[in-house]
């Protein structure tokens, strides 16, 4: 029997390093920058890369058996990336000093050997070591000056069109509540019109200066030769990284390394996502997650002190905590379908347009609400009138007025909201039929991840409270606390360290879920950051700059992984950077566990450390 | 640890266990507690002592149940002011539930109901306008295992000055200090009030539960087997400090340690299956009881 236990704990271990040492080795062999072979076959073909992958060919009867794949690149010239040749077909295999790689905006890889620098299409440098020192000094610059293209593109004249569509959809919604021709329509116009003539003049302005670098950039050009003897001429800043990598020592290539590990971190996607960085997809977890905790943690902890200080043991609480177990085991995917058809598409749609709006459900979730709230009400009334023992029934009386006066204050800010709803048309009128909160966000992809979550940090919440020891809140009820008191300062730190693990590991279960962002907002690339730096120079003082649009869509680490997988064009050249992603992922999560059991075990030393008896 | 030194000081032991009632002439034990056994109404026997004492605890007729068992039968008895009261008698047989009665601890059990009163100074205890929590703060308790907050020690002091919403911090430095010093363990804290209460020793914890139940300047103490999980000489100090608690603090304490009871308390009450058997001067009871059942228990032939 030891053995059969014995033996299936190892099993498991050793199934759970092998897949973490996939993962390292794949993830970070990644970026390390491999040898460029040149391989001369028998039927002539010279082919030019980097040695992807070798293997076994079952169908070959040469004597030599294996086929290699080699990523020949060039895309735009071959029409491949890669290329296949049987091992027994190479007649010459040789390392070109002077072979560079080329890793470009787009089309992939390029391979090949510098042949001309062109200045204004002039020959400055014929040589590759002359061609490589022109292209050292040059390269930098037009970059420099792609960057700043891009940014005046994006930031800038985004913020052009941003200002001309807020402008545009003022007298959308002016329209909407006033026939054309009255005042406030007029004014709209007015203003529309001298932000249009404003944003004009300043675009005139970003565009000349676009054209002044594309200009300056269209001078630079560099002629590669491919191993198959054709030329390629290319732009400068068209090439985001270039090394002669058979030239590359060791700390060349350490170099390389971090350059790219660097992009991967702090940049953003290229080519399908299949090269460049990931950055909005770490932004985009993180945001969620702690949207998502902001949500979560509150709820959880609140209901867990209900269930286990308030509520007394019965079947209805019986009830509850199964029910809550069960939620935890509820299919994800099934969260995703609940968190787009109410969040999105009935929550959203009543915040875009409100209840009269077509796009809108109505209603009746409004009434629900006010029905539950009032059924609440009702039940925590009567349930708590008729257990308080005699003796104990003077000292609540006040709580027992107080609490009926609340539900009733709740159940008249309901009414008042039913009462008001034919009046309200959303806050988002102007936009539709285009759909603010109506379609899948950041916004709601945390609430789905909430409620998904939700299990988790009640249930660890209340074990953490259940392990509380009995005599600690007995003496601080002898000492005159109240229950909240009690709970407040006795209670909770004591119970820190459990609800401190109950958060993190709701955290990562909900940096590392998938399947329900796909139903409620994460997409494969999001145009913008669901955060932007917001100016506020223009209201009260100093405000945090940071502003987090909860209605965008967004990427995330998790999704990312998913669509480098099996959703790329180029799956050969995406599939390093899916393990790499996956390092990353673990790396976050394991970063949130390792911060989790700091934070434990600090608090363990502060609240729960029983001295040296 | 650090701890001082400890000497124990000499308890003077006035009464010994030495001299087993001789005399004691009552003759009906058998049938008595076998008649309570089978719920028939038993008056207690209360010394005359009792009566020349001014009571700051009354308790009158007072019945406790837990569900449908009853607990309590009948209790009436005057707890002096500034005395140490020690409740004595076999398991079961009510002494913790009637120390929890006094501060109403048992109102968070659900099922306990109760009948009869209890005044303290004069004023109910269960009263229907009575505050609970107003009370608690007019008492304060030790339990059997000690059970320190976990904060610092200093918190721990002034945790009923704390939810009473006090922030001055003199006073509450006054306050931990008076009530450690009360204690008998400011010297061994007085430099580390920042650290952890959970890092002291046993006897240390229970000393500063003390301290914390002193701290609000409590009309009455009340202790259960505060000593019961404590080694020997941290009990001794325990009861050296409820020897000088005496006069400044009403105490009432459930012990089963005989010789605790009669070395610490003035007077000492018998209860045996939820009744009040014997009450009087602990040297009375002791060395002279009325009934056969209080000697029989005192000198361990039962219980």
């Amino acid at each position: 029997m030891v053995w059969l236990t014995g033996g299936a704990l190892v099993l498991s271990v050793l199934m759970v390093a092998g897949l973490l040492l996939l993962v390292v080795t794949e993830g970070v062999s990644t970026f390390w920058p491999g040898p460029l072979v040149e391989v001369t076959l028998d039927d002539g073909r010279v082919l030019l890369g980097e040695v992807n992958r070798v293997e076994e060919d079952p169908g070959s009867t040469a004597r030599i058996t294996t086929r290699t794949m080699l990523r020949t690149g060039n895309f735009d010239v071959s029409g491949t990336h890669f290329t296949w040749f049987d091992d027994a077909a190479v007649t010459r295999t040789e390392e070109p000093e002077w072979a560079v790689l080329f890793e470009r905006n787009s089309w992939g890889r390029f391979y090949g050997i510098p042949q001309e620098l062109l200045i204004d299409g002039e020959v400055v440098a014929d040589t590759p070591a002359a061609v490589w020192r022109r292209f050292l000094q040059l390269h930098g610059p037009c970059r420099d000056r792609l960057v700043e293209r891009r940014s005046l593109e994006r930031d800038e004249m985004g913020r052009l069109n941003a200002r001309r569509e807020e402008a545009r959809l003022r007298v959308r919604a002016a329209l909407l509540d006033h026939p054309e021709g009255s005042l406030p329509v007029l004014q709209a116009r007015e203003n529309q019109q001298k932000i249009d003539d404003a944003a004009d003049e300043e675009f005139e302005g970003i565009a000349a200066r676009i054209e002044q670098l594309d200009t300056e950039n269209r001078r630079y050009a560099i002629r590669v030769l491919t191993a198959d003897g054709s030329g390629k001429v290319m732009a400068l800043d068209e090439i985001v990284r270039a090394f002669p990598a058979n030239r590359q020592g060791t700390g060349g290539k350490l170099t390389i390394y971090l350059s790219r590990a660097f992009e991967f971190i702090f940049d953003e996607p290229r080519e399908a996502n299949s090269e460049g960085g990931v950055f909005p997809a770490i932004v985009g977890t993180l945001v969620m997650t702690l949207i998502m905790c902001m949500l979560v943690v509150p709820f959880g902890i609140l209901a867990a002190l209900y269930l286990r200080e308030y509520a007394r043991a019965g079947w209805a609480v019986s009830a509850v905590r199964i029910a809550i177990n069960n939620l935890a085991g509820v299919p994800s995917i099934v969260f995703g379908v609940f968190g787009l058809g109410f969040f999105c598409y009935i929550l959203g749609a009543w915040i875009d347009g409100g209840p009269t709006s077509p796009a809108s459900a109505g209603s009746w979730f409004v009434y629900l609400g006010l029905l539950l709230a009032l059924l609440g009400a009702a039940v925590f009334a009567t349930w708590h009138r008729t257990r308080l023992p005699p003796a104990r029934r003077s000292e609540q009386n006040f709580l027992l007025w107080v609490v009926p006066a609340l539900w009733s204050g709740v159940a008249l800010l309901f009414v008042t909201v039913v009462w008001f709803s034919p009046w309200f048309n959303g806050f988002y009128r102007a936009e539709l039929p285009n759909p603010t909160f109506g379609k899948g966000g950041l916004l709601w992809a945390s609430f789905t991840l909430a409620l998904l979550t939700l299990p988790v940090v009640i249930v660890a919440t209340e074990e953490a409270l259940a392990a509380v020891p009995g005599s600690m809140r007995e003496g601080s009820y002898a000492c005159g606390a109240s229950k909240f008191q009690t709970i407040w300062r006795i209670v909770l730190p004591r119970a820190m360290p459990g609800i401190m693990t109950g958060i993190i590991l709701a955290m990562a279960r909900g940096a590392g879920e998938v399947a329900p962002l796909m139903l409620v907002g994460a997409v494969k690339l999001a145009p913008e950051l669901p955060v932007s730096a917001v100016d506020w120079s223009g209201s009260v003082g100093p405000l945090p700059t940071l502003f987090v649009h909860s209605e965008r869509s967004f990427m995330h680490l998790g999704f990312h992984i998913f669509d480098l997988g099996f959703q790329s064009q180029n799956s050969e050249a995406a599939k390093p950077m899916v393990f790499t992603t996956t390092l990353l992922l673990i790396s976050i999560v394991v970063i949130l566990n390792v911060f989790s059991i700091w934070i434990r075990g600090r608090l363990r030393k502060k609240f729960v450390a029983s001295g040296g008896f | 640890m650090g701890t001082p030194a400890m000497t124990v000081k000499a308890v003077p032991r006035e009464i010994t266990m030495q001299a087993p009632v001789a005399r004691c002439a009552d003759q009906g034990s058998i049938s008595r507690l076998a008649s309570i056994a089978a719920g028939e109404p038993f008056e207690t026997d209360t010394h005359d002592a009792i009566g020349t004492e001014d009571a700051v605890l009354e308790v009158r007729d007072f019945k406790l149940w837990y569900g449908e068992k009853q607990a309590l039968f009948d209790i009436a008895m005057n707890i002096p002011r500034g005395r140490v009261t020690a409740l004595i008698g076999p398991s079961g047989c009510g002494k913790s539930t009637l120390l929890r009665s006094v501060n109403r601890m048992n109102d968070l059990i659900d099922s306990v109901r109760i009948d009869g009163q209890m005044l303290l100074s004069g004023e109910s205890v269960y009263g229907p306008e009575v505050d609970v929590i107003e009370l608690r703060k007019r008492m304060g308790m030790v339990f059997q295992k000690s059970n320190p907050f976990p904060m610092s020690i200093f918190e721990n002091v002034v945790y009923p000055l704390r939810i009473d919403g006090i922030r001055d911090r003199s006073v509450l430095e006054e306050v931990c200090e008076r009530s450690l010093r009360g204690s008998a363990l400011w010297e061994e804290v007085k430099d580390r009030l920042k650290d952890s209460a959970l890092g002291l020793s046993g006897g240390q914890q229970q000393r500063l539960c003390i301290a914390r139940a002193i701290a609000a300047e409590p009309e009455v103490l009340l202790m259960d087997e505060p000593c019961s999980a404590l080694d020997p000489m941290a009990t001794g100090r325990i009861e050296d400090l409820i020897h000088e608690l005496r006069g400044a603090y009403t105490v009432l304490m459930v012990t089963h340690n005989m010789q605790q009871a009669s070395r610490t308390s003035d007077y000492t009450a018998f209860m045996y299956l939820g009744r009040l058997i014997e009450y009087g001067a602990t040297e009375d009871i002791f060395l002279n009881p009325h009934l056969r059942e209080t000697a029989d228990y005192i000198t361990g032939r039962f219980g």
